[in-house]
């Protein structure tokens, strides 16, 4: 496997994201809504409540307020992949792409990186918006920096690049067989959904978001993408490309 | 250069294409005709390593189609030009071609060297940093030509290139094809155009599922029925068809006032003809000799495997 030959295709596919209006935003606006948007919430809640909101309260919040990055990284890297995948069947260019010398292999790490690196990129961007913020919001009640800690640290470097993964190669799967890109955006979202219900639990307090269960989800996380990992190959496969995706 | 070989394609109980064999030489414009569905793309894509093959052998420069370690090899040495072009709108003419130049591992002076030279001769150049989105069916095609050409390759493989696109821009691609022939290249082209295929191929290949048959376009005439007489009279006459019956077997068609006769020698046959019409009172306005046509080649080959 070339590298160089996934990164060729990766690097074409961030500068086509980066010229559709639809795909920029679907990278930019998530990000901007949790990297401002939850330390605004705190602020509310601070401003509002004061003394009032316990300090193991916030703490959770903030915990909570957390997890909405693997939320992200389970949507972006899905609206990105879709669109680059079924965009290729949609504008026919997935056959003279299959006749150049690149194999399927350096062709779906090359998706992969190019629907991982600008989504992954933005949340980074936005968790040290969002850890910032916070920290200057919630220094005043706690008496200390929250941010950063071992739970972001885990989950920014360990659970949000494997739920990334994890969104990429469910693309994949979903990319087969839609002939929209929407459609398999529709499709794709779908992965969202049991971060949500973790998330959903955490906020009623039936789980505790910490380092510990933040390594359980990495885990499952892990175990999801290489059994993805093993569907999405045999999905992407270029006779398969050619003769039954379009 | 390539040499085929019972080379057979079933998709499931389908079989899009049976024990072809065949073979095109270094240089040479070797042209595939065939209905829809005959069976051309489906070889196109195995020759390119697109698709696998259920049996027989194909190999291009000796490097077999079917083994994964050639189909790089192979890949690397061919250009393909597909049905649909399959550009990327967003990018712009020179974006595209520069993707695929690093794609085929193209040296970066010789790809901009090669961009250059591919969008000037399409006339292409001044719009090099338009989006390919932008550009009409015709100047996406001819981006699509040089986008298979720009690593230079060996043999250039062509799917229906001027299918849909005005006469104007379907003379400047096949003229284009024409120049790349010059430069020594093997071009396989897939057509349904008759008149372009007589007009650029050297050898061509009439394909329904199997291969029909194959020749130069001369070769094909040729080999085609005899020629026929065809005589223009001022009225046909039941006297005039049952003298021509005594005189000659051939076979006769009556098409309004002209009389379609197969001829096996025309200089001593006419004379007969001629005579025979004018026993009964036949009045001769016009006498022609009709040479097959690759269209009546084409034709006759796909009507018979019906």
């Amino acid at each position: 496997m070339r590298i160089s030959k996934s990164w060729m295709v990766a690097a074409k596919d961030i500068k086509v994201f980066l010229r559709k209006r639809y795909t920029l935003y679907s990278m930019l606006i998530f990000p901007v809504i949790i990297g401002i948007g939850l330390p605004a919430v705190l602020y509310l809640v601070i401003s509002r409540q004061g003394n009032l909101l316990g300090i193991q309260h916030l703490t959770d919040l903030m915990n909570a307020f957390s997890f909405f990055f693997v939320i992200g990284a389970s949507a972006i890297p899905t609206l990105l992949a879709s669109y680059s995948l079924v965009g290729e069947k949609v504008e026919k260019s997935l056959e003279p792409l299959l006749a150049t010398p690149i194999t399927d292999s350096e062709l779906l790490l090359g998706k992969g990186i190019g629907a991982f690196v600008p989504s992954i990129g933005s949340l980074y961007i936005s968790s040290i918006v969002f850890m910032v913020l916070t920290d200057l919001v919630t220094h005043s009640t706690l008496g200390y920096y929250f941010f950063p800690n071992w739970t972001i640290g885990i989950l920014l470097l360990i659970l949000l690049p494997l739920m990334s993964i994890l969104s990429v190669e469910w693309s994949v799967i979903v990319s087969a067989r839609a002939t929209d890109p929407r459609a398999a955006q529709l499709q794709g979202i779908l992965i969202v959904i049991p971060m949500f219900v973790i998330y959903v639990a955490t906020e009623v307090g039936a789980i505790k978001l910490n380092t510990g269960t933040i390594w359980l989800i990495s885990g499952a996380a892990f175990i999801a993408d290489i059994i993805l990992f093993f569907l999405s190959t045999r999905t992407f496969q270029r006779e398969e490309i050619l003769t039954k995706w379009t | 250069m390539i040499n085929v070989e019972n080379l057979t394609k079933k998709f499931g109980e389908v079989t899009a294409v049976e024990g072809l064999s065949f073979q095109v030489k270094e240089g040479e414009v070797f042209g595939f005709l065939g209905p829809n569905g005959a069976g051309k793309t489906t070889t196109v894509r195995m020759l390119c390593c697109l698709i696998s093959k259920t049996s027989g052998e194909a190999s291009i420069d000796n490097y077999q189609i079917g083994k994964p370690a050639d189909s790089l090899q192979i890949r690397k040495m061919i250009g393909f030009v597909p049905d649909n072009v399959g550009l990327y709108d967003d990018l712009t003419a020179f974006e595209n071609l520069d993707f695929y130049g690093k794609l085929y591992e193209c040296p970066e002076g010789r790809r901009k060297e090669n961009i250059e030279r591919f969008l000037k001769m399409l006339d292409l150049w001044e719009r090099k940093d338009a989006r390919a989105g932008s550009f009409s069916k015709g100047m996406k095609q001819k981006l699509a030509l040089a986008r298979a050409l720009i690593h230079e390759p060996k043999i250039l493989f062509m799917d229906e290139p001027t299918a849909n696109l005005d006469p104007e821009v379907a003379k400047t691609v096949r003229d284009f094809i024409l120049e790349i022939k010059k430069q020594g290249r093997t071009i396989f082209l897939n057509t349904h155009n008759l008149d372009e295929a007589q007009r650029v191929c050297d050898r061509i290949g009439i394909i329904k599922t199997r291969l029909l048959t194959i020749g130069t376009p001369e070769q094909l005439r040729e080999s085609l029925a005899k020629p026929k007489t065809e005589i223009k009279l001022a009225q046909v006459s039941e006297a005039i068809l049952s003298e021509l019956k005594k005189r000659i077997p051939n076979k006769i068609e009556v098409a309004g006032n002209k009389l379609i006769i197969e001829v096996t020698d025309p200089d001593k046959e006419n004379p007969v003809i001629i005579t025979a019409i004018a026993s009964v009172g036949g009045q001769v306005q016009e006498v022609n000799q009709l040479v097959p046509t690759l269209e009546d080649v084409y034709l006759q080959n796909v009507r018979e495997t019906k």
